[in-house]
């Protein structure tokens, strides 16, 4: 019951290999049916996103053994020659092969530490494998706990809450003053990369209207066909910044676009209602006076900046404590691991010990024709109690070992004095 | 009498404060959970405390100081936890906690008991006060919400974002938590005091006689109904109907201290 996991992530390979080893769903359900008809693996895992591709498994026999033959076929199937992919490939067996889970699972593996949507991907890959039938008792087990650990990383730390962007620093932080963005509107100025991405986390955030406003307006009918919003003539400030409550500004100028009379004009017609203002243009959009304005919150491309850099600080501060709940649950999935493999190493030692008792009494009852059948019958099941009795109450109390390195250390010496290799469970 | 419901009130409460200020610092929601727990149980044990204390006495809880301010403290808790489970919004707890506490130890503190003037009998007398507690303690809430508004207003506006900001309310909710707290003590500020008149009245056969309570209490009607009015203004929305709902309930400290104990006829304690 060995776990291996071979794969690539973004540390290990560049882009180009990375796109030619990804896994769509149904090339994930082909190679798991062709791991386990080859006989290379019995259960199969496929968890492909766009920074890493990895197979995780539980092979027939030992975990390092079938390493090569999963990184041929991960070769085969992908038409990369092995020379390429081998240097980008990491093999990954039991202990580590869990921590490593745990770990992408709980976004400590990922490009942006403590990405969201790792566990969610994880989830996916878990479902979908499940559904198909290539998980066992162990793939169950195992991404079962890597989603409750992802769950507990992201309730019980900060890895996961702090914007680490820009654009969803400044969203959040429009939540701060609003809440929820589903009954806001926001009018976003200029049509250029940065405001596609502020858009971006606008519609992820729910934001109820999107107005759009840009000296072209080719580009801004471009982005509110793509993000279902409203194009708002160039200049019609009055209408648009009375209605919206964000405003984000990204448009290349020398002169400020929004001036403090403007904005002083705008705030006595909404009533003086909370304005949050993200100026992200260089030069700055938006005079920087305008943030003394009663009720306006304004942040420009520094502030934001600043912000994420605290939040990496934060977010990086919080990784011990992740890790300590990493630690804790690869101890409960070893923990299970050793007591499954317990009782399949009790059950296979009961057999064996059955087969020497029949060979024992078939050589010595020969010589012992004077017992009666019901005489050999009482011999032959007072010998079962006494094995019984033998197996029983050290099985019992490895069962009962509460450390897990003496109860994994147990089962090994256990499985190395009575069984060989061929008889492990 | 047994102590052990006022040391189950005071630990359940200490408790709680502690992990609110957990959950508010490191956004642990069992933390945030089991702070709400046990604040219920807080508000259990300090309801047969109260109880306890009154069959013993055979007296109201606001016969006295210590009563009226355990009662206070009781209300307290109960209109926080129902506004947070209102709401969804724990982070505030840890804020509300402290006050709660404070006026539970207090109550113990408290001077020797002085009888009340007046014989504080009947249902109607009974509703009265407890709908002015309940009054008081609403303000009370929506003093700590505006004091919680202006620390994080000046938070987001300096850019001192640390790790709380991230875990307080919006703005805009603070605000709409401090009005509806504003709303539930001036609903029951009127019908208590409506109460009080009718009592008053069965009991001396006149309904009014000079208190500067009654005064006070109009003056803080007075405030808290413009608080309400102007809090929805263009003027005021924001930081300036907070500074005003904080000076409102100073005006009621002063009410509910210096003009209970040292000028007030027939209110003492409440």
């Amino acid at each position: 019951m060995e776990i291996v996991l071979v794969g690539l992530n973004h540390r290990t390979a560049p882009v180009e290999v990375r796109e030619r080893v990804s896994f769509t769903a149904e090339q994930s359900r082909k190679a798991a049916e062709e791991l386990r008809s080859r006989g290379i693996l019995q259960e199969t895992l496929v968890l492909s996103t766009c920074n890493r591709s990895e197979i995780y498994g539980v092979p027939p026999e030992s975990s390092h053994e079938c390493a090569p033959g999963l990184s041929s076929f991960l070769s085969e199937f992908h038409s990369v020659r092995a020379d390429v992919l081998g240097v980008s490939l990491y093999h990954h067996y039991d202990r580590a092969a869990v921590r490593h889970l745990f770990r992408v699972s709980a976004g400590l593996d990922s490009m942006l530490l403590g990405e969201a949507e790792i566990l969610g991907q994880v989830r996916e890959a878990y479902r979908y494998a499940h559904e198909y039938g290539a998980t066992g008792p162990v793939l169950n087990r195992l991404f079962q706990g890597a989603l409750e650990v992802g769950k507990r990383v992201r309730s019980e730390t900060e890895l996961g809450t702090r914007p680490m962007s820009v654009a969803s620093a400044g969203v959040k932080l429009a939540e701060r003053i609003f809440g929820k963005m589903n009954e806001r509107i926001a009018l976003v100025l200029g049509a250029g990369t940065i405001s596609e991405q502020v858009v971006n986390q606008l519609r992820d955030r729910g934001i109820a209207r999107l107005f759009l406003m840009n000296r072209s307006r080719e580009r801004a009918d471009e982005l509110a066909v793509r993000f279902g919003g409203k194009v708002v003539e160039w200049g019609e400030w009055e209408t648009a910044l009375t209605a919206a409550d964000v405003v984000v500004s990204s448009v290349a100028s020398e002169e400020p676009v929004l001036r403090r009379e403007t904005l002083e004009a705008v705030m006595s017609a909404r009533g003086n209602r909370a304005l949050f203002l993200m100026d992200l243009g260089m030069p700055r959009n938006i005079e920087a006076s305008a943030a003394e304005l009663y009720n306006i919150y304004m942040y420009n491309i520094d502030d934001l900046t600043e912000i994420v850099e605290q939040n990496r600080h934060a977010r990086e501060s919080e990784v011990p404590r992740a890790e300590t709940i990493v630690d804790e649950h690869v101890g409960k999935f070893l923990s299970w691991q050793a007591s499954v493999e317990l009782v399949g190493l009790v059950d296979a030692l009961r057999e064996r010990l059955r087969e020497e008792r029949e060979a024992f009494i078939r050589a010595r009852m020969d010589s012992m024709n004077h017992l009666t059948v019901a005489e050999r019958e009482r011999m032959e099941s007072m010998m079962d109690e006494l094995l019984e009795k033998l197996l029983l109450e050290p099985a019992e109390r490895l069962r009962g070992e509460k450390e897990l390195r003496r109860k994994i250390q147990n089962v090994e010496a256990l499985r190395d004095l009575f069984l060989s290799n061929r008889e492990k469970p | 009498m047994s102590h052990l419901f006022l040391i189950l009130t005071i630990v359940a409460y200490v408790g709680s404060l502690i992990f609110y200020l957990g959950f508010l610092n490191t956004g642990n929601e069992t933390m945030g959970r089991l702070g709400t727990l046990l604040l219920g149980l807080g508000l259990v044990a300090h309801y047969f405390a109260l109880l306890e204390r009154s069959r013993g006495l055979h007296t109201v809880p606001y016969h006295d100081l210590y009563g009226s301010m355990s009662l206070f403290g009781w209300l307290l808790a109960l209109t926080y936890l129902g506004l947070e489970l209102f709401h969804q919004q724990r982070s505030v707890g840890a804020f509300v906690l402290p006050f709660i506490i404070v006026f539970f130890v207090a109550a113990h503190l408290a001077p020797a008991d002085r009888l009340s003037p007046a014989p504080a009998k009947g249902v109607i007398f009974a509703f009265h006060v407890t709908l002015s507690i309940l009054a008081y303690a609403a303000f009370a809430l929506s003093f700590v919400f505006s004091l919680i508004f202006l620390g994080e207003e000046w938070l987001l506006r300096s850019r001192k974002l640390g790790n709380v900001v991230w875990r307080l309310p919006p703005l805009e909710l603070l605000e709409r938590m401090s009005r509806s707290s504003v709303f539930v003590g001036l609903v029951s500020i009127a019908i208590g005091t409506a109460l009080g008149f009718v009592w008053v009245d069965r009991l001396r056969g006149q309904i009014w006689y000079y208190d500067p309570k009654y005064v006070i209490t109009l003056l803080v009607l007075l405030l808290y109904v413009l608080y309400f009015h102007l809090a929805r203004t263009a003027a005021w929305r924001g930081a300036r109907a907070s500074k005003l709902c904080i000076f409102n309930f100073f005006v009621v400290v002063v009410s509910f201290t210096v003009v209970n104990l040292y000028l007030s006829q027939s209110h003492r304690y409440f």
